[in-house]
Parts: C-alpha cells; sequence; structure tokens
C-alpha cells in the first residue's frame, strides 16, 4: 500500500503537469498572435497618435486575466484527477505482482529514478509463489552506492543492510531503528533554496524508504510508522522556520516510538501478568520481544510458573528467548515445533506474539504461529496473543499464499561446515531440476483458534481490529 | 543368539521392514536348529526367545508382531497337517469347549513328522510376502493419484516413496515434502523423488498449515499400526494430520500388514515408557549452544515417534488393499491367535 500512495500523487502530477504545459503551449501561440496584432494596432495607433503605453496596461490586464483563468482551470483540473483516481479504488502494490512485466517494467523504472539499486530475483523459483520476489542472499545489494549528496543518507544504507544481513530483527526492532535512521536523516536534512521543507522532505524520503524496501520487504509496523511520519509532514506549517520544524519532527517521531513502542509494552504487560497464575507452564513460539517482556514482568511479580519454548527451522529464534528467560531464572525447556504434540499435554497456556493484526481478525506472526495454535485449540489450550496497537493493519487476507516474505531457500540447506547429515547440500540442490526448496516468513492464523488478543486498549477479540483502527484514525 | 540381542539392544537396523526380516530369520533359524517334539514345546522355545527379544528393544513393536506371527503360523501348520480346516484352530465355541476330542494340555502335543518342514515353508513364504509387501502397495498408487495433484508427505517411508514413483510412471503431480526435524530425512526423500524427475518442493515444519490450504491429499507412512487403528509415526505427523483434518484434505497411511500390532497406545511416562524413544537432544539444541552458561538448566526434548489418533485418518493401504482405520481390529485376529496375545 505504501508504493500505492507514492504512486497516486505522482501520476496526478504528471498529468496536471502535461495538461499545463499543453495550456501554456497554447497560450505562447496565442501571445504571439496577440502581440503581433498589439504591435499592429501599436503602430495603426501611432500611425493614428493614439496612447500607446496605455495598450500596454490593456494587455498586461489580459494576461493577468488569463493567467488567473490558468490556474482556476488548473485547479479544476487537480480535482477531476483527484475523484476519478479515487474512483480507480485502492491499487496493489507492485510487490505482489512479480508475475506480471509490464507491473515489474514501471517499478524498474522508478527505482531508477530514485537512483535505488534493484535485486536480482533468484534462480528457482517456487511456483505457487510465482507473484512474489523470492530473491537470494548473493551479492550485496549496497556494492554499487555511491555516498553522493543526491544519494541515500549513510544511516539509512546502514540500516538497509543491517534489515538485509538479519542483524535487526523483531517488528518492534526494525521499526525503532527506522525512526532512528529518519531522526539522523531529518536531523542532517538542509531545506535547498526556494524550496518547502515539507515537499521536499518527503522527496527524500521516497527513495529511502524504497532503499528499505529493496534490502527487506517493509513490515506492518514500519508500514504504520511511515504512514505517521507522512501525515506529520504535510502537517508543518508553512511559515515554520526549517530548525524549528526539524525539531518538532524529530521530537514527534521520537515520541511515536515511545508510546507506541515502550509505554505500550508496559500496559500490556501489566494487563497480561494478570493472566499468568500460579502454577503455569506457558507456551511461547520463537522470539517475541513483547512476550518476553511479558513474562519477565509476572516473574518478577513472583508467580511460579515455568516456559516451553517452541521454535522453528531456520531462524531459530526460539534461543534467543530462551537466553532472556533463562537470565531472568525462569525455568525453561526447548522443543522444535515438531515436538509440539508431544508437549502439549504439559502446557496450561500458549503466549504468541504477532508481526501484524489484519482487518479480518487474522494475525500474521512468523511462520508456525499458526500450528502452535491449532495444536493448542485441538487440546484446549487457551491462546492469548500479545500485540501493540499500532501493528493493526487494513488490510485482509485469507491465507498465507497471496502476501508473504520468501526468504533465501538455502538457509534449509546444509551449512558448508557440514559434510555429514541428512540436509541437502547446495550443489545437489542446484543440479536438481525438479527440486525446489520453500523457505516461508510469515503466515497467517485464523481468529477461531485465538482466545483473545492483549493490547494497550484493553484485552479485545480477535474481531475488533477495524473498531481499534477507526478509533486510532479519528485520533491522528 | 546373543549377538542378535545385542544388535536390537544397539540399534543396529535400518527401519521397520530391515527389522522385521531380521527377527524372523532369526526365529527361522531358530526353528531349525533346535530340539523339539511337538507343536507345544516348538511354541514355547519361540516364546522364550521372543520374550527376551521384546525386551531388548520394547518401543520396536514390530518384534512382537514377528513372534506372534510365526506363533500362529506353527498353530495353523499342526491344525492343517491333522486334517482340521483352519478354522477349527481359531473358533472357540461353546460347543467345542465341551465336547472337545483334546483337552488344553493335550491340544497341539501330537507329535507330527512333517510339522517342521510344513512350519519351515510356511515361514518361508511369510518372508517372501514380506518382501513384496511394497511393491503391492505401490500397485495400487495408480488408483489414489490423479493428475496435477499437490501431495504433501513427512519424513522417509521407503513404501511412500515407492507408491510416488509409481505413480509419477503413468501420472504427473506435485509433491511437498516436510522435513521432519529433528532428524530431516524429508531432504533424503526430496532428493531421491526429484532425481526421478518428479516436481518437489521442501517445506519446513512451521509451514504446514501455511501449505496445507493448496494440498490435495496427505499420504504418511508409519512406523507402527496400533490396535484401534491410530498410528505410531514420526514425530510432527500429529500436527500434519490436525492441520490436514482442519482443511478437511484426507490423510492416506501406508503400510505393510507386518506394521500392524496388538498394542494400544499409553502415554505412560519414566522407566516404564515404550511408545516414545527420545533421542539425543544435541540435534534438538547442539552442544555448543546448550553448553553456555546462559542455557545449561534447559531442559531439551527430542522425541521421535507421534500419537496419531484413529479420528484424523482416512485410509489405511496395506498390501492386502485399503482399510477405513475402524477396520484394523478385525484384521489381528487373522494375524494373530489370541491366546498369543500374552508371550
Amino acid at each position: 500500500m505504501q508504493s500505492a500512495d507514492v504512486g497516486d500523487p505522482s501520476k496526478a502530477n504528471k498529468a496536471v503537469k502535461k495538461s499545463v504545459k499543453k495550456e501554456r503551449r497554447k497560450e505562447k501561440i496565442s501571445n504571439k498572435g496577440d502581440s503581433s496584432k498589439s504591435q499592429q494596432q501599436q503602430s495603426v495607433q501611432q500611425f493614428d497618435g493614439a496612447v500607446a503605453p496605455k495598450s500596454k496596461a490593456e494587455l498586461r490586464a489580459e494576461r493577468r486575466a488569463k493567467q488567473e483563468a490558468e490556474r482556476a482551470a488548473k485547479t479544476l483540473k487537480k480535482e477531476e484527477q483527484a475523484k476519478s483516481n479515487k474512483a480507480k479504488g485502492p491499487q496493489v502494490s507492485a510487490n505482489l505482482q512479480v508475475d506480471d512485466p509490464k507491473v515489474q517494467k514501471k517499478a524498474a523504472k522508478k527505482l531508477e529514478k530514485q537512483q535505488v539499486p534493484q535485486r536480482t530475483e533468484g534462480h528457482k523459483k517456487v511456483t505457487l509463489f510465482s507473484h512474489l520476489h523470492q530473491y537470494e542472499r548473493s551479492v550485496s545489494i549496497t556494492k554499487d552506492i555511491g555516498f553522493g549528496s543526491t544519494g541515500i543518507h549513510p544511516a539509512i544504507i546502514k540500516l538497509g543492510l543491517q534489515y538485509a544481513e538479519g542483524i535487526i530483527t523483531g517488528s518492534n526492532a526494525r521499526c525503532a531503528a527506522l525512526m532512528n535512521a529518519v531522526c539522523q536523516l531529518i536531523a542532517d536534512y538542509e531545506t535547498p533554496p526556494q524550496k518547502e521543507l515539507a515537499r521536499h522532505l518527503e522527496s527524500k524520503l521516497k527513495p529511502a524508504i524504497s532503499f528499505l524496501n529493496q534490502c527487506r520487504p517493509l513490515s506492518v509496523s514500519m508500514g504504520s510508522a511511515i504512514k505517521y511520519m507522512k501525515i506529520k509532514i504535510t502537517k508543518i506549517p508553512s511559515d515554520m522556520s526549517d530548525d524549528k520544524a526539524k525539531q518538532e519532527l524529530i521530537s514527534d517521531l521520537q515520541a511515536f516510538v515511545h508510546v507506541n513502542i515502550t509505554l505500550a509494552k508496559q500496559a500490556i504487560s501489566n494487563s497480561a501478568c494478570s493472566k499468568i497464575s500460579d502454577g503455569d507452564v506457558v507456551m511461547i513460539y520463537g522470539s517475541s520481544s513483547l512476550i518476553i517482556h511479558v513474562l519477565n514482568a509476572a516473574f518478577k511479580t513472583g508467580r511460579n510458573f515455568r516456559v516451553v519454548v517452541v521454535d522453528g527451522r531456520p531462524k531459530l529464534s526460539g534461543i534467543r528467548a530462551l537466553r532472556h528467560l533463562c537470565r531472568a531464572g525462569i525455568k525453561c525447556s526447548y522443543v522444535l515445533i515438531s515436538a509440539v504434540s508431544y508437549i502439549m499435554p504439559e502446557v496450561t497456556k500458549v503466549f504468541l506474539g504477532a508481526h501484524g493484526l489484519l482487518s479480518n481478525g487474522y494475525v500474521m506472526g512468523s511462520v508456525g504461529t499458526s500450528l502452535v495454535s491449532m495444536a493448542a485449540k485441538a487440546r484446549g489450550v487457551p491462546v492469548i496473543v500479545c500485540c501493540e496497537a499500532y501493528k493493526f493493519c487494513e488490510r485482509v487476507q485469507t491465507d498465507s499464499f497471496v502476501n508473504n516474505e520468501i526468504g533465501d531457500p538455502r538457509d534449509l540447506l546444509a551449512t558448508d561446515g557440514s559434510s555429514s547429515g541428512p540436509l541437502i547440500k547446495e550443489d545437489a540442490y542446484k543440479n536438481l531440476d525438479s527440486l525446489k526448496v520453500l523457505h516461508l516468513t510469515y503466515d497467517v492464523t485464523p481468529p477461531q483458534y485465538m482466545a483473545m488478543v492483549v493490547t494497550e486498549l484493553g484485552m479485545l477479540p480477535c474481531t475488533s481490529v477495524p473498531v481499534v483502527l477507526r478509533v486510532r484514525s479519528f485520533d491522528t | 543368539m546373543d549377538q542378535f540381542i545385542l544388535d536390537l539392544k544397539q540399534e543396529k537396523f535400518n527401519g521397520s521392514y530391515d527389522l522385521a526380516y531380521k527377527v524372523i530369520n532369526h526365529l527361522r533359524k531358530l526353528i531349525s536348529q533346535t530340539r523339539w517334539a511337538h507343536a507345544k514345546e516348538l511354541m514355547g522355545v519361540i516364546r522364550k526367545e521372543g520374550k527376551q527379544l521384546v525386551a531388548a528393544q520394547p518401543s520396536e513393536y514390530v518384534i512382537g508382531n514377528m513372534v506372534r506371527r510365526v506363533l500362529k503360523i506353527v498353530r495353523e501348520e499342526y491344525v492343517r497337517l491333522l486334517g482340521k480346516s483352519e478354522e477349527f484352530a481359531n473358533t472357540e465355541s461353546l460347543h467345542k469347549m465341551l465336547t472337545s476330542a483334546e483337552t488344553e494340555d493335550e491340544k497341539y502335543m501330537k507329535s507330527l513328522k512333517e510339522l517342521k518342514t510344513t512350519v519351515m515353508e510356511a515361514v518361508s513364504e511369510y518372508i517372501d510376502e514380506m518382501d513384496a509387501s511394497i511393491h503391492n502397495i505401490a500397485a495400487q498408487a495408480i488408483e489414489h493419484i490423479h493428475s496435477n495433484e499437490v501431495i504433501l508427505t513427512i519424513g522417509k517411508s521407503r513404501t511412500v516413496e515407492a507408491f510416488l514413483k509409481q505413480a509419477a510412471k503413468k501420472r504427473k503431480f506435485h509433491v511437498i515434502v516436510v522435513e521432519g526435524a529433528p532428524l530431516y530425512h524429508g531432504h533424503e526423500l526430496a532428493a531421491s523423488l526429484a532425481a526421478h524427475n518428479i516436481e518437489t518442493t521442501i517445506i519446513t515444519d512451521s509451514a504446514v498449515f501455511a501449505m496445507m490450504s493448496r494440498v490435495n491429499k496427505v499420504i504418511i507412512g508409519t512406523h507402527s499400526v496400533l490396535a484401534n487403528g491410530g498410528l505410531k509415526a514420526v514425530s510432527g505427523a500429529h500436527i500434519v494430520a490436525q492441520a490436514a483434518y482442519q482443511h478437511a484434505v484426507p490423510l492416506i497411511v501406508l503400510g505393510a500388514m507386518f506394521k500392524l500390532c496388538l498394542l494400544h497406545y499409553s502415554d505412560i511416562g519414566g522407566s516404564e515408557a515404550t511408545f516414545n524413544r527420545l533421542a539425543s537432544p544435541h540435534r534438538v539444541l547442539d552442544y555448543y549452544k546448550a553448553g553456555s552458561q546462559d542455557l545449561c538448566n534447559v531442559q531439551v526434548y527430542c522425541p521421535t515417534f507421534d500419537y496419531v489418533p484413529p479420528e484424523l485418518v482416512t485410509l489405511f493401504i496395506s498390501n492386502i488393499g485399503g482399510n477405513a482405520p475402524s477396520y484394523m481390529y478385525r484384521l489381528l485376529s487373522e494375524m494373530y491367535h489370541p491366546n498369543d496375545h500374552e508371550l
């Protein structure tokens, strides 16, 4: 949806510019005609002895009237364009139409204009997901980037690399890092003369966001943050000085992170703690910063419980969660997701984190979340999802195919170090044409498997997402 | 004999078919080498040896199956040689109990010269039947797989491999193989299928629910089939079965008849646990990571088997044809004699 937003006004602008150019050309021709006529008139009048400067003023008045008529026509045209664009409806992002060559050509052109390098697709693609990008981590995307003044800010390049290499993972961490980098970009930003801060800053942000999108597709949390950023930038009053505007912007963005991530974390911990009682066996899946915080907070209040950490390949992010929990002194067990049925008879509650909540009540989480929820529901174990309100999005999705992130397939294969073992080696994978490897990142869980969602606005059923979105849109 | 028991304890076998073959050959040697006078003595000898074998490796039900099958063969051959029909050996009618010519003690005690040879022949026949079981199952493949299907399987089962390869000779379909952590046998199966030009995709265990909406059939092999029609299958099979059930995808289980056992599911833990075998936790969390100061108090589990209840299974395909799980208990009476249930 982000690139759709970026696409619309630029398209409208182009169309308006074209029509204005045409009008100007017509006017020039007519002006030429007029000027020749007026010259004739002048010559005639001079010949006649009538007043020459008066006709000049008349001409000026005529030109002014024409310009005003032109401006009125321009605004009318803009409104019409906006109306016609609204009638087209929401546009589907080019990231979901990789199998359409026209759409991909347009996207490539846009990236070139913004001077953002484009990633090359992987060699072997899984046909079920041919509508999504399937990259391989072969060559660094930043190999050919220069550090010129018209290029992308170095903080953004660093952030992009951290995303691409998996150094920064987790939706909260990615969002906070993004806000940090954008604050740096704003701090170093200088408005060029003759340009307005609001409009030019936005045009600086667009290539930055495209670059980050190329490094790793934007998460729901990042999308929410970017929307907030854009709204704040457009609301800058034109009479404010640049320095003051930049300061206000930076403090607004930092407040966004503080309110939506830090404070929300504490609010959610307080309410979710009440759901953990003594003697509980809590199951978690993978690593979610919010869930770890909730468990730590519950442990500090003196409750006696133990945790089962379920993990999934190839990310194996559960080990990170394990370290955090063990450091706090919580008793932990660790299993892989294939052993979920083995361990489920001991479990009393399941706590899951979410990547995003969709408008139809489905929860988008790391791949395997749906499996754990289903297994828990089948045994009557309640599943509690903890999610901050800024991760709610207007998208709707019913399965995990239409929109997903396909990771590097070679993560599933044998690493170069281990020579033995049943995992397929990379050369074997390359030689076998019929063999494909699928590395999914997210999956979508239907709301019937989940008991409730804990947000900073309270404990809600999954189906309340559109209500919360409406409330939040009235606030901003 | 001791060497064989040692091999069993050290798990020096390669899958249930291999183990069944070894056990039944061992029993055949036993029959030919020991001295026995009549059928009852022979059954006593087999039973004694069988108890030792089962005690050596209690989680492998195939051993008990083979012992009981041989006992059933002995009973059948004895009865046939006596001239009576085979049904006679099985039925326990009230009339028979009251008016039987032999009492319980005298049963099976007539010494017959041809018993040894006939028993050896019958056992060899049974071994041949076991050999051919994979081919018999694979021959039914074309009835169950239509073209352009997407089939999901987990882990590596020789039966499933043969089944899919046979179907691929005539039909074009797509196979999704679930890795099967932590043993990752799915990779081996996928490589083997891809080498046969079958379109294969490997997915992780976590992606099963996500992919299930696009799957037409789930075909898995199993380690054993329990008496109620449930399965003792590879770890991860239960969540695959549940996901298939949620998406209304049929679950087809392939297994030869020697995998059918008399036991029911029991989740007794501790030292008496025979259902599940916990493998080394190194496969789940390797020693390098777990040895660090942070993680030294973590309990790591690596179960090898999963119990799949019979409600989740749609069809069993064995070498004698297709059956519903609710019928499996009847097939038990054809394979094993009720007096042999307790060894």
